[in-house]
Parts: structure tokens; C-alpha cells; sequence
């Protein structure tokens, strides 16, 4: 039963949220929401592991509600297609109205589907419900204060449509709780065209040109995946007689011919969700919501969908087509998004093309298919999402705060704004530097694409991990480098720091918890999905490497604090003489005082997005659209 | 028993192989020069002085990033001599170069954050070579780990001439040496004055080069992996081999001039497509 | 007591010479002379140096900047003066723009004289040099330890 209160209750809360005017309520409401939301997420995963993890699967009678269902997706249909016809953009309405039809048509004259339950709880749903109740509520109460000092900045240009704001945060949070959930696709399908819906809406918040330009962006690309989606199902339940989700893979395990086209469509649809090339550009888009939003797209939600249903059809795509083309794709995301995030300076850019970049290593372990690389995908999804919505919600802060979110403007972040600086220090770090998240993802990524003789893919993770490094350690030095500017006044919300607070907790412990994490939980969740059970790093590796790291870092500590009791002799740095004492300003030839200022390299000729966006775009899309005619045209002949 | 015993060779004696090999490549370098150099034993000499000098820093944190920089580099070291996984000890020595880049971008000093930008680029600009050798030592063996890799029937070069080539390319790289020593080198007076290591003195100075002398073991301790095999008279062709590969590394410092950071990453990226790339394209097709 | 007299390093520094006696200190590098046999080293680095080799005559503007890389070295460390405008302005010394020599600025240990000094004379003075480099090593290791006990003592 909970698990239809955590559908419903957020989509109840939205409801509440347009109608109440009043501020304090409301985000009285959205804290009390956020509360029940974890605490509900925690009652329903303790009652599931008391209950031994067993697979759950509920509703197998559902005439009503997928009544209810069909009638939720013909209004957003209308709303869809009325917002193109406002705006103009009356092709992207196609995209709405034709998969909805299909889908009420099989819905209603379509031919007599076997009952399946709806709802299915297991350890790769529970797993996801976790992350978006725990990233979602804290992104929640940390919009409740940034939206505050947004509105209070911004009030001449973006009108005041907080309760619609924060009825859009909790229908998506509703939605997504639905999608991962599901099990009959057909649910699934409505869930996704909300959340589509749902980021679109977001996008456009401000309703400037850019806002509505790059929404739309967003809706096609969405939409485009949905439709095929909706023309997978429609397939799937002609050639079965069903539409689960759970049968549809196990028919592609056993490599059954008719299960090749569903797949590859869901898996297509899944690669416009996660924003791999060339749908890329909507994620880059959503840049121009309030960051709140771009943290709930970029981390917990929206693109982790895309990634959930990948990892829902792993082992039918292992050794496959569909797998190939899912993984070149993901590989190439991988190693060209991290190229473009190198050449960028702003630091919500750069945190989107590292997501796209991520988002493309995680796709590229779901297409390899192996219980190693699957077991590595989720890793590098658990840090993601901490990681990322810790940095998101921390850009937005240090935003408020120093009216810059370019990376240049962060030097000596540490120094002006300890408590924010050192949150996103602890969140890169988590990202790439942690001992285990990064590495030993990519290590498994690595032998496991070996293993199944994917040498393209080798090559991409080789050159694409090397790119990775740069950008991030690039940020981090550009923050801990010194300055002796003064520090800056704090006015983040009590309510953001909670936020960021708790996330930098997690983040520490999700690395030191990381071997614990791995035997009690992610270990199962393969047995349960591969039906055999795996290792890829023994504990005893895995323990004796925290034991090291540990040392490791104790042993500088301990010297550190040391030498501080030591008299250390400080020097002013070396600038050939002329330093004026305070490692910042130099005496120039006229005798005056000059500020010094280190910038970082971008690259910006080489690598910038303007000169190879347009490229990759064409090398993906030729290989999606070849890839694509190879599968399909196998499969139909 | 035999891990545990060359774990602790490796920390006892690493040093000292590494002081004599860089002793020996001033020695070489200055003869190349028509001079005659400094004694073998010049960079012990170096480091005993620098310890006895006066204790120094520009920022109270370097001492702890030079620190965390030296212990993970050791550490890598002794894990790949106690024969672990091969991938890992590179994982370690990457997060450990951050560690030195930080190191050099704390003190906002021009030279050392110029230099640690460029040391960033040059581990990008390797970092794909090293990881393919890994691979290819894994596609040779079955293995990553390297008490396996030594327990082959015939030597992994073998199999992979082209990941041998790349490595070495590469290792002009870590080595320092000229024409890849963009981010400091070990001839003074350049343009970045000593780049990444400008504002270390004294005892920094000294661990920063005691670290370098264990990561240049384990690099050639890697060079080494590609002979050795299970006959032992392999051993005997590994440090041959691994004395060649110096003085050719001693050979190209001298003999050319240091490049731009653009035909460094250009270079070695090709090169390692083509080298690498085309071989675990052969390994893995046949 | 270390041999720290095995490694000096230098530091070259040019004053407003006229360039003879910097050229004398390179030659010192060469084949010909070929320093490095005592393990010298010409860093451009004051945090890394022992000795500071001036050359030239000090100015008004150059004045802070002799004393800044100064201070930068770190102890133990030893001043010489190279060639006559060094030591005491030479042939400069009556210019609006000269102090004299470098020992206006620094404490300058070791001078020596010569238009240009000669590569034999740079050698020399650095041979005395690294003597005293040794000495007050010596001292200033002594005087740590002095330190460290009275530290206990209390």
C-alpha cells in the first residue's frame, strides 16, 4: 500500500500547492511533504527488507484505474498540443497526439491482454524510490529557500509562480516514483510522457525566449523517445499479448526473435530520456530553469529514468545489437560530452555535460549487459546522484551568493565561502576523486568490455576517463587555489544548508559505506536479476583497500598537524621578486600594483561545444539511424 | 610469503634504485654534453641537503598535499611489486597526481599553477596509454593481476609490441624528460622557472623527489612486465631491456627541445590509437 | 653534520651589470669549466637555492626585488658577489640610478673582484662559498638541536 501512497501523496501535495496562495503554507507543506515523503520511502524499504526483499507484485485487476489513466493521458495530450499551438510549434504536436492515440486505441479496441500485476517491488525499484525520495525531498527543501532569494533577485523579470513551480517538483516526483514502480508498460508510458511533460514545463518557468526555445527542445526530443516507446508497447502486446515489463525481458534473455523490436525501441526511447547523443542538447537546455529544477532533472529524476529502464533491460540486451548500439552510443556520449565540458567556464554547463558524460558511461554498462558492468552502472548512479545534486544545489548557492557561476569566478572558493566551498569540493571528490566511485567503476566498466571483445568501446572508456579528469581536477584546483580577497557574506537559507548538509554526510558516508553497500544490496540485486550470483571485487579486497585509504590519509594528517605546531617558515610565493607580499598583486614596470590573476585552460578552439557538437551529433545520429535499420530490419525480415 | 617479501624490498630498495638510476642519467646526460658531470651518487647528496635545510612553504596545506601526493604514489608502487591488480596501482597514481597538482595550484605562485595546468593536460594526454597497456598485459595474461601477468609461458611483448611502443612514448612523459617535460623538469632555468615544483623547498623538495624516484621504478617495473615470463632468465632480459629504455629516454631528452603542449596531446593521442589501438584491434580480432 | 657542501645550488641573479660577468657565470657551465662536477646546479628558483650570485650593481629598482628573492631562500644560505659592480658599484658607481654594491641591500659573504670576473675567480669564490655553506649548516643543525632540548627541558 505505501507504494501507492508515494504515487499518490506527491500528486495530492501538487494539487494542494496550486490551489494554496499563502507562502508560509505552503512551504510549510512542502517541508511537512518532504518529511513524509523520506520517512514513507524509509517505512516502505525497512517493511520490504523485514518482508525478506522477495519480489512483490501487486494489482492485477486495474480496469478503473487504467480508465483513470487513459483519461490523464488525453489531458495532457490536449495541454501539450495546446501549448504548441500557442507557441507555434505545431509539428511537435504530432508527437503527443499520435503515440496517446495508439496507446488509447490498444487500450480500448486493442486485443485481450494476459492480467499481469501492475506494481512490481524489487530490489533495482526500491533502490530507485530510495534515491528519488531521499534527492528529491532534499532538492524540495532546499527549493523552498532558493526559490525565496530567486524570486528576490529576479522579481522584475520572472513572475512569481512558486505554488505552479511547486506543483510541478511534486507531480514529477509523484511520476517518478509511478514509473520506476511499473511493471505493466502501458503505466509506464504515462508516467514517462508526465515527467516529459512535467521538465518541459520546468524549463519554461521564466518564459523568456531562451526558456521557451530550449523547453521545447526538451518536449521534442522527450517526445520523439516516447513515441517510441508507445510504438514499442503497441508491438509488444500485439506479438505477446501483454505488456510487461518483466516478461518483455525474460523473452529477451531467451533471445526470442519477436523481442528484438520492443527492446530496441525502449532502448531508444531510454537514450532520448538520458540525454545521450544526439539528444543531448535538451539537457544543456534545462540550464535556463531555476537551478532546484536543473538539480531534479540532472540528478535524482528525470534522466535517471532513462538510465533505470536500461538497467531494467541489461540482460536482454547482453550480447546483442541492441546492446551494441546502446553501448557505442553511451561510449561516445561518454567520451565527447567530457571533451565539451572541459572547454566550458560555466559552471552549470560544465556540471551538464559531466551528467551527459556520466549518464553516457552508465548507458554504455547497461548495453554491455554483464552482471560486472551492471553491477558497476549502479555504483556510478548512487554517487551521481548525491554527487550531482549536492554540486547543482551548491552552484546555485555560491550563485546567490557571489552573482557568478562561471568557474573562474570560484577561485579560492575555500577561502571566501568555507562552508560552500568545501561542499563542493566533498561532492566533485565524490564524483571522480573518491577512491571507489569513479575508479573502480570504470575498472569493472573496463574488464568487463574486454571481456566481451568490445574494442571500440575500450578505446572510449581509455580516452574518455582521461578527459574526465581534466575538467574535474581542473574545478577543484581552481577552488582550493588562494586568494586573499575577503569573504564573502552568506545568505544561503537555513533550509539550502540543511539540504547540502545532509547530502555532504551521505556523500562521505556512500564512500566509506561503499564495500558494506556492495555485499548488502547491489550483489542481491544482480542474483535477482541474472539468477546467478556475483563478485565482482571480493570483501577482502574491497575492506583491505578503505583499511589503506584510510592510512593513507591519516598518515598527511598526522604530519600536517604536526608541522603545525612546528614553525613552518612562510614564504611569499615566487614572482621573480616582484611579489608584493601578498601572493596576489606584483609591482608592474611603472612601479604600481598589479592584481595577478591564473586562469584556467578551456580549450575553447579546440574542443569547444561549437565546434564539435555539430559533428558528434551527425556521427551519433549516423550511428543510431544505421544501427537502428541493421536491428529492425533483421527483425521484420 | 613472496608478495609480502618483494613489498618490502620495493619500499627498502626502490629509492635507491631510483637515486642511482637518476645519478646515472645526469652522468649519461653530462658525457652526451662533452662534460663530466656530477658523481653517481649526486641525487643522494641533493636530497640529504635539502632535508637539512631550513623547513619552508608558501601555503601551510602544501606540506599535506605533497605528503598525500607521496604516500599514494608509494603506495601504488608497493601494491603493484606485492603483484595486485595492475589497474588499480594506475587508478592510485592518477589520484595521486592530483594530489600534486593541487600541491601546485594552492599557492596561486604564475610558474607552479602554469605548471600544474600543464600536468594536468600531460595526464590527459597519457592517461589513455596506460590504461591500454593494462589492458593489453590483460588480454596477453587473463589477467590484471600482476602475479599472474609474471606466470605466463612466453613474454606479453610478444603479443603486444604496438602497447610496448605506446608505453614508452608515454613514459618520456612521466619520466619528465624533454620533449614532454612541459610541467617542470629537471634542467633549471626555463620559462616556467622549475613549473609544478616552483615553490617547494627544502623538505618538500625532497619528498617530491624521493616519490619521484618509487614512481619511476614502478613505471620501469611496468616496462619489466612485458618480459618477464616464468623462466627465470627472463629477469635477466627485463633489466636489460628496462636499461635500454633509459638510456633511450636519456638519448631523446637530449637530444631534443621541449614542444607545445598541443603537439605533446596531438602526438601522443595518435600515437597511441595507432600503435595500441591497431594491436588490441589484432589481439582481440584474431 | 651532513655533507650538504656536496649539492650548492645556485642562484643567479642579475643586477644592472653590463652582462660580461653573467656571460663569466654560464661559461662556468660549459664543457670547459663544467660545474656541475661539484654537484652545482644553476636553479633560477630562490625556494630551492643555496647561494645567491649577484652580478652588477643594485638600483633603486631593483633594490626590493634582491632583497624578496633573498628572503625567499631558505636557511642556511650564502651570498657572493660576482665582478667589481657587485662588490662595489664599479665603473657605475657614480650613476643617479646606483647604491653600490650588492652589500647595500644583503649581507654579501664572498666577493669577487674582476671586469668581468673571471670563470677561475667565479669557481673559487663558489668553492669558499659552499665552505661556508657548510659551516653554517653545521651551525644552524646545532642550533636546532639546541632548540629541541631546551623545548624538553621545560
Amino acid at each position: 500500500m505505501l507504494s501507492i501512497f508515494l504515487i499518490c501523496y506527491p500528486l495530492l501535495v501538487a494539487l494542494l500547492m496550486i490551489t494554496v496562495p499563502n507562502h508560509k503554507f505552503r512551504n510549510f507543506l512542502a517541508y511537512s511533504s518532504a518529511v513524509f515523503i523520506i520517512a514513507a520511502v524509509g517505512i516502505f524499504t525497512t517493511q520490504w527488507i523485514m518482508g525478506g526483499c522477495h519480489v512483490i507484485e501487486l494489482f492485477y485487476d486495474t480496469e478503473i484505474v487504467n480508465m483513470i489513466i487513459i483519461g490523464f493521458e488525453l489531458v495532457l495530450m490536449v495541454i501539450v498540443t495546446y501549448l504548441c499551438f500557442k507557441y507555434k510549434r505545431y509539428i511537435i504536436s504530432l508527437l503527443t497526439i499520435i503515440p496517446t492515440l495508439l496507446i488509447v486505441y490498444v487500450e480500448l479496441f486493442g486485443p485481450e491482454r494476459e492480467a499481469i500485476a501492475h506494481i512490481r517491488i524489487d530490489y533495482l525499484s526500491v533502490l530507485m524510490c530510495i534515491i528519488i525520495g531521499l534527492v528529491g525531498s532534499l532538492i524540495i527543501v532546499y527549493a523552498v529557500g532558493y526559490m525565496h532569494n530567486y524570486h528576490h533577485h529576479h522579481h522584475t523579470e520572472v513572475k512569481d509562480r512558486r505554488g505552479y513551480f511547486f506543483m510541478l517538483l511534486f507531480i514529477f516526483m509523484g511520476a517518478m516514483f509511478g514509473f520506476v514502480l511499473s511493471q505493466s508498460l502501458l503505466w509506464v508510458d504515462v508516467f514517462w510522457e508526465t515527467t516529459s511533460v512535467c521538465s518541459f514545463m520546468l524549463i519554461g518557468y521564466t518564459r523568456t525566449d531562451e526558456a521557451v526555445t530550449n523547453s521545447f527542445r526538451a518536449l521534442w526530443m522527450n517526445l520523439l523517445g516516447g513515441t517510441a516507446l508507445a510504438l514499442g508497447i503497441t508491438y509488444q502486446i500485439y506479438a505477446y499479448g501483454n505488456d510487461s515489463l518483466t516478461m518483455l525481458i525474460n523473452s529477451g534473455i531467451a533471445k526470442d526473435s519477436f523481442a528484438v523490436i520492443p527492446v530496441t525501441l525502449i532502448a531508444f526511447a531510454a537514450l532520448t530520456k538520458a540525454a545521450q547523443m544526439p539528444f543531448s542538447k535538451w539537457l544543456m537546455g534545462a540550464m535556463v530553469a531555476p537551478t532546484p529544477s536543473s538539480a531534479l532533472l540532472h540528478s535524482a529524476t528525470m534522466v535517471k529514468a532513462g538510465i533505470y529502464i536500461l538497467f531494467r533491460l541489461a540482460p536482454a540486451m547482453r550480447d546483442t545489437l541492441t546492446g551494441n548500439m546502446v553501448s557505442y552510443i553511451g561510449g561516445f556520449t561518454f567520451f565527447v560530452a567530457s571533451l565539451m565540458a572541459i572547454a566550458q567556464s560555466d559552471g552549470k554547463k560544465v556540471l551538464a555535460f559531466s551528467t551527459i558524460s556520466n549518464l553516457g558511461l552508465m548507458v554504455a554498462c547497461s548495453g554491455i549487459g554483464r552482471a560486472e558492468t551492471l553491477w558497476a552502472g549502479i555504483f556510478l548512479m548512487i554517487f551521481h546522484a548525491v554527487s550531482k545534486s549536492l554540486l547543482f544545489q551548491d552552484i546555485g548557492a555560491v550563485e546567490n551568493s557571489t552573482h557568478s557561476r562561471d568557474v573562474e569566478d570560484m577561485h579560492g572558493l575555500v577561502y571566501r565561502i568555507p562552508s560552500l566551498g568545501s561542499f563542493m569540493f566533498i561532492g566533485i571528490a565524490g564524483m571522480f576523486l573518491a577512491p571507489f566511485g569513479m575508479l573502480i567503476s570504470k575498472w569493472s566498466a573496463l574488464k568487463a568490455c574486454v571481456d566481451a571483445n568490445n574494442i571500440i568501446l575500450v578505446l572510449l572508456i581509455c580516452y574518455g576517463s582521461a578527459t574526465t579528469m581534466l575538467y574535474w581536477t581542473k574545478w577543484m584546483s581552481k577552488i582550493i587555489s588562494y586568494t586573499n580577497e575577503p569573504k564573502i557574506k552568506v545568505i544561503t537559507k537555513r533550509d539550502e544548508m540543511i539540504s547540502l548538509s545532509i547530502h555532504a554526510v551521505l556523500m562521505i558516508a556512500l564512500c566509506i559505506m561503499f564495500p558494506l553497500l556492495s555485499r548488502t544490496y547491489v550483489e542481491p540485486l544482480l542474483l535477482e536479476m541474472y539468477g546467478s550470483s556475483c563478485t565482482v571485487l571480493s570483501m577482502k579486497i574491497l575492506y583491505t583497500l578503505v583499511i589503506i585509504i584510510c592510512f593513507i590519509f591519516a598518515v598527511p594528517i598526522i604530519t600536517f598537524t604536526h608541522t603545525k605546531k612546528e614553525q613552518i617558515n612562510k614564504k611569499p610565493a615566487y614572482m621573480n621578486g616582484i611579489n608584493e607580499g601578498d601572493d596576489v598583486h606584483f609591482t608592474d614596470s611603472f612601479g604600481d600594483s598589479k592584481k595577478l590573476v591564473m586562469s584556467n585552460w578551456y580549450f575553447k578552439d579546440f574542443i569547444g561545444q561549437r565546434k564539435i557538437m555539430v559533428p558528434c551529433e551527425i556521427i551519433s545520429s549516423s550511428i543510431l539511424i544505421v544501427m537502428l535499420t541493421i536491428i529492425m530490419g533483421g527483425a521484420l525480415l | 610469503m613472496t608478495a609480502l617479501l618483494s613489498f618490502v624490498i620495493y619500499l627498502i630498495l626502490a629509492p635507491f634504485i631510483g637515486g642511482l638510476l637518476d645519478g646515472l642519467d645526469r652522468k649519461i646526460s653530462a658525457r652526451m654534453q662533452g662534460r663530466i658531470g656530477p658523481p653517481l651518487l649526486q641525487p643522494f647528496y641533493d636530497v640529504a641537503k635539502l632535508m637539512h635545510k631550513q623547513n619552508i612553504a608558501v601555503n601551510r596545506s602544501q606540506e599535506f598535499l605533497v605528503a598525500s601526493f607521496c604516500m599514494t604514489q608509494i603506495l601504488a608502487g608497493c601494491m603493484f611489486f606485492a603483484g595486485s591488480d595492475i589497474l588499480f596501482c594506475f587508478f592510485i597514481i592518477s589520484t595521486g597526481s592530483t594530489f600534486l597538482v593541487f600541491a601546485g595550484a594552492i599557492t596561486n605562485s604564475p610558474y607552479s599553477s602554469l605548471g600544474s595546468s600543464r600536468e594536468l593536460i600531460q595526464m590527459m594526454a597519457y592517461e589513455p596509454a596506460v590504461l591500454l597497456a593494462c589492458v593489453g598485459l590483460y588480454l596477453a595474461s587473463g589477467s590484471f593481476n600482476v602475479r599472474d601477468i609474471v606466470m605466463q609461458d612466453t613474454s606479453a611483448i610478444l603479443f603486444l609490441p604496438g602497447f610496448f611502443l605506446s608505453y614508452i612514448f608515454i613514459l618520456t612523459i612521466k619520466m619528465r624528460k624533454s620533449p614532454f617535460d612541459l610541467s617542470t623538469s629537471h634542467h633549471p632555468h626555463q620559462e616556467l622557472v622549475k613549473g609544478l615544483t616552483t615553490e617547494m623547498g627544502g623538505r618538500n623538495l625532497a619528498y617530491y623527489t624521493i616519490t619521484e624516484w618509487y614512481e619511476n621504478v614502478f613505471l620501469l617495473g611496468v616496462v619489466a612486465l612485458f618480459i618477464i615470463n616464468k623462466n627465470p632468465s627472463s629477469y635477466i632480459a627485463a633489466i636489460i631491456v628496462v636499461l635500454a629504455v633509459c638510456f633511450v629516454e636519456t638519448l631523446i631528452d637530449n637530444v631534443s627541445a621541449r614542444v607545445k603542449w598541443n603537439f605533446m596531446l596531438k602526438s601522443t593521442w595518435i600515437s597511441t590509437l595507432l600503435l595500441a589501438g591497431v594491436n588490441l584491434l589484432i589481439l582481440m580480432l584474431v | 653534520m651532513a655533507k650538504v657542501k656536496r649539492s650548492p645550488w645556485l642562484l643567479h641573479y642579475d643586477g644592472s651589470s653590463c652582462n660580461g660577468c653573467d656571460i663569466e657565470v654560464l661559461a662556468c657551465l660549459t664543457p670547459v669549466y663544467d660545474v656541475e662536477r661539484f654537484g652545482v646546479v644553476n636553479t633560477g628558483d630562490p625556494m630551492q637555492a643555496d647561494i645567491l650570485l649577484i652580478t652588477g650593481g643594485i638600483n633603486t629598482q631593483n633594490q626590493e626585488v634582491v632583497r624578496q628573492l633573498y628572503n625567499q631562500m631558505p636557511r642556511p644560505k650564502v651570498v657572493v658577489a660576482v665582478g667589481v659592480c657587485a662588490c662595489t658599484g664599479g665603473v657605475f658607481k657614480e650613476c643617479y640610478n646606483i647604491l653600490g654594491g650588492a652589500d647595500t641591500t644583503i649581507p654579501v659573504d664572498i666577493y669577487v673582484p674582476g671586469c668581468a670576473a673571471r670563470p677561475q675567480a667565479i669557481i673559487d669564490g663558489v668553492v669558499k662559498a659552499v665552505e661556508l655553506f657548510q659551516q653554517r649548516s653545521d651551525e644552524h643543525e646545532a642550533m636546532i638541536k639546541e632548540k629541541r632540548r631546551n623545548k624538553k627541558g621545560e
